[in-house]
């Protein structure tokens, strides 16, 4: 029953998420307004942890397998994909080493300064 | 093969599963990043599929329930980052910073990069969006007239192989934060860096979820200045 329940709370939101993503006109996922709204929930007391924490564990915890079927897919875009093969491999290695360096420095950066800061 | 998939209802998710477990099997024994579970699966469905000579269409009719528990998976990635919201607001300055120079540093590489190979405009905007959400990437795509395919499939590819380099990566350029490493892997390989991410821990994985949604909003925004770029 727990597991249930949980389920559908987490699914109450989903749905909430493609209603606004149907009622506004940007390009941004139901999923992410489902994850605010998620987010708010918690936050406000709406939701208590528990009532969510299990079943979004789980979910969480089998997340890579639900990739798959999307991955398997690049074998239908294969044809548009060989036109521009060079430069999509190209910005794709080194725009990920690139933003993965950029993003962890700037912010390693930041939190060992204030924690110098915090020792003084 | 073809046959047995379009009667079968469950082929796919089971095919799809097996190979993944075979991948954790080989990750476990070997300890090989490269044994990726999510890549091993993929490559091996796709052999199996392509000898079979199964349409792809008829697979994902019986796999596509996997990508259904996307939506509600995403949506409980809130759950991590309310756990760990006491954490992110004290780091609030470096989360910022560190999420705005990851997405402008994605847009200056794309643009770069481009500009070298002479990618036509076209081509160009299909690529500018390869860091974020499938699902916010293509509606940028789209929006800018690039090729929506191309879009998420190299999107995928980003997501993949941050999956697999990621944890290396960050060993080898030295960032040993765990909010930094989620905040990295997060902005780079969104939701698919964000499943490895949790697997490093649990504050790399809140910080991950936070970069999703944060790089691909930010995303939705630059990218309209940057198009113009080429």
């Amino acid at each position: 029953m727990k597991y249930l329940k949980q389920t559908l709370i987490i699914l109450t939101i989903s749905f909430i998420g493609e209603l606004l993503k149907s009622i506004i006109p940007f390009p941004v996922p139901a999923s992410i307004y489902g994850m605010v709204i998620m987010f708010l929930c918690l936050m406000t007391g709406i939701l208590k942890l528990n009532q969510v924490k299990d079943a979004s564990k789980f979910l969480i915890e089998i997340m890579p397998v639900m990739f798959i079927p999307a991955g398997v897919g690049l074998i239908t875009s294969w044809g548009a994909l060989q036109s521009m093969l060079v430069p999509v491999c190209i910005v794709t290695v080194v725009a990920n080493i690139t933003v993965m360096l950029a993003t962890g420095h700037v912010s390693q950066w930041i939190i060992k300064r204030e924690r110098k800061k915090k020792d003084e | 093969m073809n046959k047995i998939f379009q009667d079968s209802t469950f082929l796919g998710v089971a095919i799809s599963l097996l190979t993944y477990g075979f991948g954790s099997f080989l990750k476990k024994k070997t300890k090989l990043g490269i044994f990726n579970p999510l890549l091993i699966s993929i490559i091996i469905t796709i052999i199996i599929i392509s000898v079979g000579k199964v349409d792809y269409d008829v697979y994902n009719e019986s796999a596509k329930l996997l990508g259904w528990f996307l939506t509600p998976a995403t949506v409980c990635l809130a759950v991590p980052l309310y756990e760990q919201w006491e954490l992110l607001k004290k780091n609030y300055k470096a989360v910022v910073a560190g999420l705005v120079t990851g997405t402008v540093t994605s847009m200056l590489t794309v643009f770069v990069l481009c500009l070298i190979c002479g990618v036509d405009h076209k081509g160009y905007v299909t690529l500018l969006p390869k860091s974020i959400t499938t699902a916010i990437g293509m509606g940028v795509s789209e929006e800018l007239g690039g090729y929506v395919t191309i879009t998420v499939a190299v999107i995928i590819i980003t997501g993949v192989l941050g999956n697999i380099l990621g944890e290396f990566i960050c060993k080898v350029f030295k960032i040993n934060e765990p909010i930094s490493k989620g905040l990295a892997m997060g902005a780079s390989s969104h939701a698919i860096g964000t499943a490895k991410a949790m697997e490093m821990g649990d504050v790399e994985g809140a910080m991950s979820s936070l970069a999703i949604a944060v790089s691909g909003l930010l995303t939705v925004v630059l990218a309209s200045i940057f198009a113009n770029f080429i």
